[in-house]
């Protein structure tokens, strides 16, 4: 399948309530950019800010109680999930406040509640995870779906094969979502990574998507099919949605790298498809909204994020215990 | 000798080795774009079919290296974090470690495995950990972690050249310290530990990236109790100097060992064993081991940083071996 069968389209409420959170998404991450600069965050941040449209079309498909894995870029996956934004800057600003008390950080943060099973900085662990929550779900019995999402980069971790195989032979409902970005760190995907991705999906006999991952609508609609599918019994899917990350890899890579490894000219060129551009420009077309209230829609992002900070630097620091203390259950 | 930057003493002993031996060849994750900046201009210098940027394919990449190694390559792979050694560990622990011997010595296996370790940057528990332990307690592999750029330098060119798999550990966070690096062939010989300071009264036993922070401990020592520390530098793990440990010990009856891993099975707890096995007439006071707490890094840094061997950690210790009124 090239793209969804179907032409199906969200309604209007659908659609502002995935603009709103791309939104949510976006100003977050530009924040937390300006708050790296700052000094206010202990580490580094991954951020995907361009990507947004892949967490939320994926996400908006999914249940409350539906599981997904996230990455190290994983700050769109939480939001698109569902969780608390305060708790996300308090996390990353190292506060006890934080979502995981200031003990994982940006790369790390996860609502286990919201079905978040862990945003990881082992580039691939996802897979394993996301196979290990979809056996649980086929266990369960109720129709649970997890959904995994990777790189193109961790595309190459030998276990995806393993998991695409086990989850097919044994029908899980798991849906591999590989966000492929075009770079696996500095590396262009063409010097790393060979043939198609998702036609690694297809011996396996693994329903397979290929779409593109910057329009809201069309990973929505892709959602639609392949999380029934899932959900249906009916064994693993797997969507490769093609993307770009505006800001590169990590915040510190300016300070780091020598030369440049990727051109203006190929970020602007992206920056023309930005979905959260597309998403608006689609909403008034389409007079879901008008200008006047996509302003507001951004004010009240604005404000969120405002309101975030606010949280966070509240916060406070974690005592030195505290690692101690949640090593080991029982404790 | 002129002085340079810890990370441009591993690139040069990279490139002088790289040039010195052609079959020598470097493998890792962005290899080219080099995060660390050690191997940074090699891919220039040296063309791409000798310097690969792999995909991220830790498996891969140790079993690769153990296959290249055994059919005449000299291989270096570069795990990037310490951490993905664990992702990669099936062909370190139960191939590199273990195919000479069960070859019956048929063959070498001449890998430097490259990977920089260590907390207290935030960085959380997947990019933090210190793997001395788990490398050490192999057997089949040598495992050289350097504290300044001469022996940064030193050690890597030995690594490089010994026919057994050998785990370079980069201090993480270290690579723009400055130091004096002799120019030329400098080798350090694997399995010789450094006096970095002399002492009389007390032997702190480190490594990597503890030595500087062990160093002004030292110099604490001294003018706040009037103890004179000797520092010394492991610099190998495997191959261990148990001779400089013994010997240091013999000359001042006391020891702290200062290392950045977990207690549980660290270098310190070996170190004390051998002492309390070898060393036990040297000993006045029981050995101190100053390591991290059996925990995982945190990423607040009010919680890592009071994981982390500390000189100040090192002078309460100390206190505690010389009450009251040290000397
Ligand atoms: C096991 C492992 N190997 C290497 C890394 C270092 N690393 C972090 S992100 C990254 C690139 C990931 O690329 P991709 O999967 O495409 O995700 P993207 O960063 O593009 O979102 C690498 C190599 C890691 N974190 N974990
Ligand atoms: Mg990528």
């Amino acid at each position: 399948m090239a793209a969804s069968a179907s032409n199906i389209q969200p309604d209007d409420g659908v659609l502002i309530e995935m603009y709103r959170r791309m939104l949510l998404i976006r100003k977050s991450e530009e924040q937390l950019f300006r708050d790296v600069k700052l000094g206010r965050t202990p580490g580094q941040v991954h951020l995907s800010d361009g990507q947004e449209a892949v967490a939320i079309g994926i996400c908006s498909l999914l249940e409350d109680r539906d599981q997904i894995t996230s990455t190290h870029r994983g700050h769109g996956h939480y939001l698109a999930k569902g969780c608390d934004v305060n708790a996300m800057f308090a996390e990353i600003y190292g506060k006890a406040e934080g979502i995981c008390r200031g003990m994982g950080g940006s790369m790390h943060v996860a609502d286990y509640s919201k079905g978040i099973v862990g945003a990881n900085g082992i580039v691939g662990a996802g897979l394993g995870i996301a196979t290990g929550a979809g056996l649980a779900n086929q266990l369960e019995g109720e129709g649970r779906v997890a959904a995994c999402f990777f790189g193109d980069g961790a595309a190459n971790q030998g276990s995806l094969m393993e998991c695409l195989n086990i989850s097919s032979l044994w029908r899980l409902p798991v849906l591999f979502v590989c966000e492929n970005n075009g770079y696996s760190e500095f590396s262009p995907s063409g010097t790393v990574t060979s043939g198609v991705i998702s036609d690694r999906a297809k011996p396996f006999g693994i329903p397979v998507w290929n779409i593109d991952g910057n329009d809201v609508v069309d990973v929505w609609r892709t959602a639609l099919e392949a999380v029934d599918h899932c959900r249906s019994g009916a064994g693993p899917a797997f969507v490769e949605a093609r993307t770009y990350r505006y800001s590169g890899h990590f915040s510190a890579e300016a300070m780091v790298l020598s030369t440049p490894y990727r051109s203006d000219e190929e970020i602007e060129a992206w920056r023309a498809r930005d979905p959260v551009a597309r998403t608006r420009a689609l909403i008034i077309g389409r007079e879901a909204a008008n200008d006047a209230e996509c302003e507001r829609m951004e004010l009240e992002a604005d404000a969120h994020v405002e309101g975030a900070v606010a949280f966070g630097e509240a916060g406070t620091a974690p005592c030195p215990g505290t690692a101690n203390r949640l090593m080991r259950a029982g404790s | 000798m002129p002085r340079m930057r810890f990370i441009q003493a591993i690139n040069q002993a990279l490139a002088e080795e790289m040039e010195r031996d052609p079959r020598t060849i470097l493998i890792g994750e962005d290899v080219e774009a080099s995060i660390f900046g050690d191997t940074r201009g090699l891919l220039d210098r040296f063309g791409a079919d000798r310097v690969r940027n792999t995909p991220i394919s830790e498996q891969a990449l140790t079993g690769i290296s153990a296959g290249a190694a055994a059919c005449g390559c000299r291989v270096i792979p570069h795990m990037m974090f310490s951490n993905f050694i664990y992702t990669g560990f099936d062909a370190i622990a139960n191939q590199m470690a273990k195919l000479r011997l069960m070859s019956g010595g048929q063959i070498t296996l001449p890998i430097t495995v490259i990977a920089n370790y260590g907390g207290g940057r935030s960085t959380a528990a997947q990019h933090s950990d210190t793997p001395f332990s788990l490398l050490t307690n192999l057997a089949g592999v040598e495992v050289v972690v350097p504290s300044t750029p001469d022996n940064a330098k030193g050690l890597m060119k030995a690594a490089i050249r010994s026919d057994n798999p050998t785990f370079f550990l980069e201090p993480g966070g270290r690579g723009g310290d400055a130091g004096d690096v002799p120019i030329g062939d400098c080798v350090t010989p694997l399995g010789e530990a450094r006096v970095m300071r002399e002492g009389s009264d007390l032997s702190l036993i480190t490594m990597g990236s503890m030595t500087r922070m062990t160093l002004l401990a030292a110099k604490r020592l001294e003018t706040e109790l009037g103890v004179s520390a000797e520092v010394l530098d492991l610099q190998s793990l495997v191959p261990l100097d148990t001779t400089a440990i013994l010997a240091s010990v013999g000359r001042t009856g006391r020891a702290i060992v200062v290392d950045e891993s977990r207690d549980a099975c660290s270098v310190a707890s070996h170190v004390a064993a051998i002492l309390a096995d070898k060393g036990f007439d040297h000993l006045k006071a029981p050995v101190q081991r100053i390591t991290v707490p059996d925990t995982a890094m945190p990423y607040a840094p009010s919680a890592e940083l009071p994981l982390l061997p500390s000189a100040e950690r090192i002078v309460s210790a100390a206190k505690a071996l010389f009450p009251v009124t040290a000397k």
